[in-house]
Formats: C-alpha cells, sequence, structure tokens
C-alpha cells in the first residue's frame, strides 16, 4: 500500500541500490508530503540508512531518481539537512561542542571563507534550543551519548534547512533526551518543516510519526501512520518475527510501564 | 653557524611534516604518510634517469607523480577489491619502494643516489649544500630556502582550507552532504604529504620523516583537545625536537636524524608516562565521587 501526495516535498522514483551488486533496496517508490514527521521503520538489515544515504546522494544508484522540491540534490543542498548516525564519527577529535555546531553552517559560508559573528551567533541559538548552550565551550570527547545526539541535532539546526534526514537520532539517548528531541521535532514540523526519521522502536511509532515507510529492502508500505501502522502491513515488513515483540509491546503499553528507564 | 643551519633544517621539516600528520592521524591515516614517503623513491629515480641532474623541480614532479599514484592505487585496492586500508597500504608501498631500490641498483653507476642515503638521508650535509647565484654571491644552503618555500604553501594550504580539512576529517558523510568533496580533500591532502615528504627527505631521510609525520602530531593528540592547539603544540615540538636531536647527536658523535627520530619518540614517551601518574595520582578521589 503506497498514498502518494500532490506536490511532494521529497519523491523517491523506482530507486534500486547495490552494494558490491548485491541489491540492498528494490525499487523503491513513494513521495512525502511538507511539514510532516515520517519514520522510516523495517527490521534489521532492511535498508533504512542505505535509503536515507541514497537520498542524501553519499551512495551511487543503480536505478532511479530522488527529487527534492522537485528538484534533483545538487540544486536544493542548502534547503536539505542530514545528521549522521552517532556512531559513525569519532568523538575524540580535538573539537568542542560550538565547533561541531558551526561545521552546520559551512554550506552557507562557502569555500575559503570563515564563519563569523552572525553564525556563531545562530550556532549559540540553536545549542540552546536542545539545551545544550551550557556545554558550548565543553570537548566533545566529555559528552555522554544524548549529549552528543543533541549537539548533532543542534548542528542540523544550523543549517537552517527545509528537510531533515536523521540516521536513527533516537538510539541510546535517555528517555528524557528522547522527549527533548520529539517535542523540538514537533515545532519543527508545525514550522512546515519536513522531518525523515530512521527508527526502530516500534511501541513508539504511533505517538512520533505522522506518516510512516515501511521498508524491507523492498517498500512495504508508505502513507500516513494510521493507515500503514497495523499488524497485517508490520507483518508482512517483519515476517515471523514481529509475534513475539507485538506482545511484549502489548504488555508494556497496558501496564504503561516506562520501559526505556530502566 | 653549521650547528644553526641544521638545527633550522631539523625544525623546517618538523614543522611541516607535523602540521600536515595532524590531520592524517585525526583521519586515522598514519600509515599513509609512511607508504608515501616510501613510495616515492621510484619517482624520484626515474626523474633523476630523465633530468639527469638532481635539480629541486624533477624531483618533486616525479616523487609527487608516484606519491599520488601509491594514493591512489591504496584507495582504488580498498575500494574495488574490499581489501582492509592497512592491507592496500602495506601491499602498495613496498612494491613502489622495492622499484625504487632495484632502479637504483640496476643504474646505480649512472645515479647519485643510494639507498642509505634515501633512509638515513644527511642532514650533516645541509650547510655545504649552498646556493649560489651567478655573481658568486652565497645567499645559504640550497634545503633552506626549498623547506622554508614548502612550510610557507603547507601552512597556507590548511589556513585556506582549514575548515574543510576540520569537516572531512570529522565527518565526510556530513561533508558529502554539504557538497564538500572529500575525494578532492583526500588527495589535496596527500599531494601535500608527497610534495613535503620529498623536499623533505632529501636532507633527512625516509625514516625521519615518517618520525616528524606521526612523532609530534601524536605528542600533542595527548596533550590537547582543541584542533588549533594540536597544530600549535605539534609546530613548538618540533623545533624543541630538532634543537634536543641535533645536541644529543653532537654529545654522542652520533648520527643527527637518528638523534632527532629518538628525541621525537622519547617525546612521546614522556608525555603518555607523566600522564600516567597525574591520572594515577588523581584516582584516589575517584571512589568518593562513586559513593557521592
Amino acid at each position: 500500500m503506497i498514498v502518494h501526495t500532490q506536490q511532494p516535498v521529497l519523491e523517491v522514483h523506482d530507486l534500486t541500490v547495490s552494494y558490491s551488486r548485491k541489491p540492498v533496496l528494490w525499487g523503491v517508490d513513494f513521495t512525502l508530503p511538507t511539514g510532516c514527521i515520517a519514520g522510516i521503520v523495517g527490521p534489521n538489515g532492511a535498508g533504512k540508512s542505505t535509503l536515507l544515504k541514497s537520498i542524501m546522494g553519499l551512495i551511487p544508484l543503480s536505478s532511479g531518481y530522488v527529487k527534492l522540491f522537485d528538484r534533483p540534490l545538487e540544486e536544493v543542498r542548502h534547503r536539505v539537512s542530514y545528521v549522521p548516525q552517532r556512531e559513525s564519527v569519532d568523538w575524540d577529535f580535538p573539537v568542542s561542542v560550538l565547533d561541531v555546531v558551526l561545521m552546520g553552517r559551512y554550506g552557507k559560508v562557502g569555500l575559503f571563507r570563515n564563519t563569523g559573528t552572525r553564525d556563531s551567533a545562530i550556532a549559540l541559538d540553536c545549542l540552546d534550543k536542545v539545551g545544550m548552550s551550557a556545554f558550548a565551550k565543553r570537548q566533545i570527547s566529555q559528552l555522554s551519548g544524548g549529549q552528543q545526539q543533541r549537539v548533532f541535532l543542534a548542528r542540523a539546526l544550523a543549517q537552517e534547512a527545509d528537510i531533515y534526514f536523521m540516521d536513527e537520532p533516537f538510539a541510546g539517548v535517555d528517555a528524557a533526551t528522547e522527549q527533548a528531541i520529539i517535542k523540538l521535532l514537533r515545532e519543527m514540523a508545525s514550522a512546515n518543516k519536513t522531518i525523515v526519521v530512521v527508527h526502530h522502536d516500534l511501541q513508539s511509532v504511533r505517538a512520533y510519526f505522522d506518516w510512516l515507510i515501511l521498508l524491507n529492502m523492498h517498500l512495504v508500505a508508505a502513507g500516513p501512520t494510521d493507515q500503514v501502522f497495523t499488524e497485517e502491513m508490520m507483518q508482512q515488513a517483519y515476517g515471523g518475527r514481529l509475534s513475539l515483540l507485538s506482545q511484549v509491546g502489548d504488555v508494556m503499553e497496558k501496564r504503561a510501564f516506562p520501559s526505556r528507564e530502566h | 653557524m653549521i650547528a644553526f643551519w641544521i638545527i633550522l633544517t631539523g625544525a623546517l621539516v618538523a614543522i611541516t611534516c607535523g602540521l600536515l600528520g595532524c590531520f592524517l592521524i585525526l583521519r586515522k591515516m598514519s600509515m599513509v604518510g609512511d607508504a608515501i614517503s616510501h613510495a616515492v623513491l621510484p619517482g624520484i629515480v626515474i626523474a633523476f634517469l630523465l633530468s639527469g641532474s638532481r635539480e629541486t623541480l624533477p624531483m618533486l614532479l616525479g616523487a609527487g607523480a608516484t606519491g599520488m599514484l601509491a594514493t591512489f592505487l591504496i584507495e582504488y585496492f580498498h575500494r574495488r577489491a574490499n581489501l582492509q586500508t592497512d592491507a592496500a597500504i602495506g601491499v602498495t608501498f613496498t612494491f613502489l619502494f622495492a622499484v625504487g631500490i632495484i632502479l637504483i641498483s640496476v643504474f646505480a653507476g649512472k645515479v647519485d643516489l643510494d639507498q642509505d642515503c634515501v633512509l638515513y638521508g644527511e642532514i650533516a650535509y645541509v650547510p655545504i649544500d649552498l646556493w649560489v647565484m651567478d655573481g658568486g654571491i652565497i645567499l645559504g644552503p640550497r634545503p633552506v630556502y626549498i623547506l622554508s618555500a614548502m612550510l610557507l604553501v603547507v601552512i597556507l594550504f590548511i589556513k585556506v582550507g582549514y575548515k574543510e580539512l576540520k569537516l572531512t576529517s570529522f565527518d565526510p558523510a556530513f561533508a558529502s552532504a554539504l557538497g564538500i568533496s572529500t575525494a578532492l580533500w583526500h588527495y589535496l591532502l596527500m599531494a601535500a604529504v608527497s610534495l613535503t615528504t620529498v623536499s623533505s627527505f632529501e636532507s633527512v631521510g625516509a625514516i625521519l620523516v615518517i618520525a616528524f609525520l606521526i612523532g609530534p602530531p601524536a605528542t600533542a593528540y595527548l596533550l590537547t583537545h582543541d584542533l588549533k592547539h594540536m597544530l600549535a603544540i605539534t609546530a613548538v615540538l618540533g623545533i624543541f625536537i630538532a634543537f634536543a636531536g641535533y645536541w644529543m647527536a653532537y654529545w654522542l658523535n652520533a648520527s643527527i636524524a637518528g638523534c632527532m627520530a629518538v628525541v621525537t619518540g622519547i617525546c612521546f614517551a614522556s608525555v603518555f608516562v607523566a600522564q600516567r601518574i597525574a591520572k594515577r595520582k588523581s584516582s584516589p578521589a575517584m571512589p568518593g565521587e562513586a559513593i557521592g
């Protein structure tokens, strides 16, 4: 089941991606409306991160195309932001929190020029939005996992983009940070920004996302969450493995047990 | 005056190599510097055979070409054959270095180069390698001019490309997403390493070049968590090592390049040990914190 939208902010058309001739994504085809918080969900190895990377042009496509704001990525790069997985970088790298957030301004500043006071002001403002302004001068090696994620988020905010792609922003993050992040994402969405998030915790899907992309190497479903997030669709994406997960999930929800804090 | 020229040469090489080495270390590519410094050998020999002289320009061109060839081969084997980077480095540079050695031994009669000179260099001869003008005016040792020019080029390169070098080292995926070419900056850095290696190792030898590429930046990395401070500490360390190495060689009547490399190692070891001791001293306070 694939629900298409008129005047999509993102259009992925017949996308196929392979690693050394082995396809990892097959004929993925969907569109996203403006101002939604979309989740990319699927089992391990479903190609969720790969989908994000191919949209960002980090992996060559075997076939198909991606259009953002009805244009190829090259023409609208300054309106697109990307948050890589937290583990993808070396957090012992000798830079400060503010340095990392300023990197979000590099695309706007251009080659051979340095970031100015206006960029610093924007960066500090973004740090404030994620509740990390007290850490601006801190070395990134001293941050906890949740703080690292907030810094990455602040860097993305500093790009002042219109669409944000986030690779597992909730991975290894405590409950308080997760709530702070989702609150921020909602504020951004209400300011008509579009947010695409790779996610793997099925329990929070209904609460967090208003659009869902269900992936398992091929596209299982894409559309509004209440239409896509059904037992039948999830079974299709996860196969038999889901039953145990969903039972555990049900128990958790009934007891209103805050599972992530323990 | 001899001491001055030798120490100045050593310091120039140490600073130039160290500044580039900072970025190599942060990109986890220290051994690429090692590889390039060896792989430039066949390029130098071929440039020498073709031009018939030890002029700087053909040497730089020849070495730059093989340095880039080595970088390219390493990337190619790594990406196309899915070989681990360190294995790709090992295969590439030993092969190219060996080709260089064979070229030297085959053309031994015609080439004013030998393996010892390549590996150990002879920094002690720097003061007599003078640059004499047509009118007979002596301007001082030729290598000092070449190395100073090289240092200026490297400082300019890092100054201009600082933010791109920093970002492509820290988070290549994010850099690509911004439209900054990670491949371009990778090859620019490697080209700078190739040229630096070549202009340096004629006077100080391949081993000291590697020591300078990695030793001071690794020591600075232990001392600071700020990239700009790391570059500054590396430069200061380079000057200190050139001084200490020279006087150590003077007292021991030993190889100057060897002593400088040893001092580099001692610097790293003493900082490492000092930090260990400092950590152990501060650790008794830790259990109290844990209880609180």
